[in-house]
């Protein structure tokens, strides 16, 4: 039961990186890829009618951890409150850049909301990724299971570190490069032309980026976190997650080169999701690792919450769930296809 | 008092107050949209579109601003109150997910094909995408009146040993009979904000004496609601949700009526200010024996005041919770009186001429969000010094390792955030105002011929 819903909230995690993963790629990268007002508008039309949806899985997933996991979400939420703080404010900025920015026909007033949309796209980026990177190295638990990080220390990976050291900040690295090829390889997928172009030529550039921090993220987190391979000792099957993830890369260039965009895109979701797959495959059965003793981490076994609430629960998530897939293949038929120009862009 | 405790209660009272101004229109005005529509439907007037399509406009920008400062209170009960997180997650994280997964959910998929998708939908096909938006934010709404009927009158779970609560019934927790009231009574109060916003721009309309027959229409719509709602308002969700305090939260009622000392025959005090200190009101214009009669349907009936708890058990902060529920009661009255007459008039076919009435109509504007306001100040200061009610003080709830610097901190970030918000709202929504009801050249909305669903 409690490695069941440790599944579900890293599927709902997954869902949020791989869906919400591309309108944030396409908000660091329309900054860079359009040349023109037309171009930047086409973009932010590849994700118009569905970026809020997408974001719904981030409030779905962090709902699901409150219900299943109380004490994580108790204890991670208020430990890293100022960057969830500032991960709030600029989700603010970006709903309201990609939103507000066609209500007026200005240069002005669309230069502030496509920045707005552009600049918050890239910090959210790198917060996440450096939470991810926080949840890895771990932080300095209490033993009243609490903790609190200020935003940094002094760059080192310590027991004591800050919420950015230079392992975090190599994962939040790691995220905006994932993320704008993730951009890059759905913009490819919903437009044409020139901007179809730069959007696949700006993925072959990324390519190499990714492989390069890949590498050295895992290598620095074997660094840090030997281990963290004591699951995959334990269960050798699991090496198969980073030959996919290698596999993903790599089906993702080949697939890039010749043209295949959908092909393109799918191994992008991939490589995500096995990310996201080989970091949890290591934690588990941890949620939240301890700097300073072990036996301080948070598992699923000390913070989950009732059993009669998660039995229940998976019935009722299990039909919720089932419902809003069905929204989604709706949203996405009705969307379908390459972006045009001129009406139907559902206002943006 | 605690400086943190006072930080914390303040960001969330700050950020959840200014978050409600948004959605108590969006579940408003959804449900007037869905009147719009379903005229258009049944007459064939393209006017009732027109009026339907505007007021999606102003839904649009309002959604937005709804979302992005809701986003921030699902993570604030992590992120300030997490000792209540830990220990309550079991029971309200189930309702919480449950907004997220059923509501939020449906409300994304189909706000995009209401807002700009008409072309593409045959008539009852966008007739539904209005109506699943208008389910979504009434079903969201729900989920959350169900977390806050949990804290004011906790039902279906069961105290671990290590302090946890643990939920014990599904249904139970979901059909919480308080939650049933609060939220019938929550719903009409966004009904009567809808109505109010809907009736002041068809009055500025009419008295500016442009877009006429569109204003006309929306006049008669808000007043036709806004008069049912404010009436069941009063009764009888008021004054159910009235008694149900009365039989629970006795403390509560005590505070919010200003009565220091149990009386047979209470009065109820219309005006006044309350000295928590010395334990009075101060000029008091009171009328006798009537609180009795409301909680009891007895004038002789013996009501239950302060002095018959302990201090420590009383509301924290007396004065604003006498005004939370003062304002609210007030401004609900007035709101019947006004929509009564403007109904009347409207029933009488004199409404459009009777320029008074819509100046009146007109000025109202601002109070229904007052209403709403105050009422949900009155349930939260009233449900003080508890967070869950009668089990968990309020002061063992927060995250005590977020010191009262990071609250700051964050406060002030989401003040200066929250401004910016307010005047851009208000600079949108004039300007669609201005423009009214027109349908543009090349606009969505353009052509008369409906496009099946491809």
């Amino acid at each position: 039961m409690l490695t069941t819903w440790f599944l579900l909230v890293a599927v709902m995690i997954a869902a949020y990186v791989v869906f919400d993963g591309f309108d944030l790629g396409i908000g660091v990268l329309h900054l860079f890829l359009a040349r023109t007002e037309e171009e930047r508008r086409l973009l932010i039309r590849t994700i118009g009618p569905v970026w809020d949806g997408n974001e719904v899985w981030l409030l779905a997933g962090g709902g699901t951890l409150y219900f299943a996991f109380p004490l994580l979400y108790a204890s991670g939420f208020s430990g890293f409150y100022l960057p969830l703080m500032i991960v709030l404010w600029l989700l603010i900025l970006r709903g309201i850049g990609v939103e507000l920015r066609m209500h007026l026909d200005s240069p002005v007033w669309r230069g502030l909301f496509g920045g707005a949309f552009g600049i918050s796209s890239l910090l959210l980026t790198v917060f996440f990724g450096a939470a991810l990177g926080n949840v890895i190295r771990g932080v300095p638990l209490q033993r009243d299971g609490y903790f609190f990080l200020p935003l940094w220390t002094d760059w080192n990976v310590g027991p004591q570190p800050g919420i950015l050291d230079w392992y975090t900040v190599i994962a939040g690295v790691v995220a905006v490069v994932a993320l704008a090829l993730h951009g890059a390889n759905y913009a490819a997928l919903k437009t044409s032309g020139e901007l179809n172009v730069r959007a696949r030529r700006a993925a072959a550039f990324l390519w190499p980026v990714l492989a390069l921090v890949t590498l050295v993220s895992l290598a620095a987190t074997l660094a840090i976190r030997p281990d963290l391979l004591d699951n995959y000792r334990r269960m050798p099957a699991l090496f198969a997650i980073p030959a996919l993830v290698a596999a993903s890369l790599f089906t993702m260039r080949s697939m890039g080169r010749s043209g295949n965009e959908r092909g393109a895109f799918l191994s992008s979701c991939a490589y995500l999701v096995l990310m996201l797959v080989g970091a949890a495959a290591a934690v588990y059965p941890n949620l939240l690792l301890s700097t300073t003793d072990p036996a301080l981490n948070i598992t699923i076994y000390n913070a989950h919450s009732g059993e009669h609430a998660l039995a229940v629960g998976l019935i009722w998530w299990s039909f919720g769930m089932a419902i809003a897939v069905g929204y989604f293949v709706f949203v996405y038929r009705m969307f379908k296809g390459k972006i045009s120009t001129g009406n139907g862009g559902h206002g943006y | 008092m605690d400086d943190a405790l006072f930080m914390h209660r303040l960001h969330f009272a700050f950020t959840v107050t200014f978050h409600y101004l948004f959605p108590q229109l969006t579940m408003g005005l959804a449900a007037l949209i869905v009147v719009l529509k379903t005229l258009y439907l049944r007459t064939d007037k393209p006017l009732y579109n027109r009026a339907a399509r505007f007021w999606a406009k102003v839904f649009g920008i309002n959604f937005v601003m709804g979302v992005v400062t809701g986003i921030p209170m699902e993570f604030q009960f992590g992120t300030n109150w997490a000792q209540f997180s830990r220990v309550t997650g079991g029971v309200i994280g189930q309702p919480l997910v449950m907004e997220g997964v059923f509501s939020f959910f449906l409300e994304s998929a189909f706000l995009g094909l209401f807002l700009y998708g008409e072309r593409k939908l045959s008539r009852i096909g966008h007739w539904w995408a209005a109506f699943a938006v208008f389910a979504g934010s009434w079903l969201s709404g729900f989920f959350i009146i169900v977390t806050n009927a949990w804290m004011q009158y906790p039902v279906a779970f069961q105290r671990m040993p290590d302090g946890a609560f643990h939920v014990t019934s599904f249904w139970g927790l979901l059909f919480n009979p308080w939650a049933l009231i609060q939220y019938a009574h929550n719903m009409c109060g966004a009904l009567i904000t809808g109505a109010f916003v809907m009736a002041a721009v068809g009055a500025y309309y009419l008295l500016d004496n442009k877009f006429v027959e569109e204003g006309r229409v929306f006049l008669r719509v808000a007043v036709v609601a806004g008069v049912i709602a404010c009436a069941v308002q009063i009764f009888p969700t008021g004054d159910l949700h009235g008694r149900m305090m009365a039989a629970h939260q006795p403390a509560t009622v005590a505070a919010m009526e200003g009565l220091f000392k149990t009386e047979a025959g209470a009065p109820i005090v219309i005006l006044g200010q309350p000295d928590a200190e010395s334990e009075r009101i101060d000029n008091p214009l009171a009328a006798n024996k009537v609180l009795s009669f409301l909680i009891y349907g007895a004038t002789t009936a013996r009501v239950k005041g302060l002095n018959e708890f302990p201090k420590t058990d009383w509301p924290t902060n007396i004065p604003l919770l006498f005004y939370g529920y003062h304002i609210m009661a007030g401004l609900g009255t007035i709101f019947v009186a006004v929509m009564a007459g403007a109904a009347f008039l409207l029933w009488r076919g004199k409404l459009f001429g009777a320029r008074w009435m819509l100046w009146i109509l007109l000025l109202c504007l601002p109070f229904p969000y007052i209403a709403n306001t105050a009422g949900w100040m009155t349930a939260e200061a009233g449900r003080q010094p508890w967070l869950v009610y009668g089990l968990m003080r309020t002061g063992e709830g927060y995250s005590k390792n977020v010191h009262a610097g990071n609250g700051l901190f964050t406060l002030l970030g989401f003040m200066g955030l929250y401004t910016l918000l307010a005047i851009l709202f208000l600079f949108l929504v004039r300007r669609v105002i201005e423009r009214g009801p027109v349908d543009e050249a090349g606009a969505e909305a353009g052509s008369g011929m409906p496009v099946t669903l491809a």
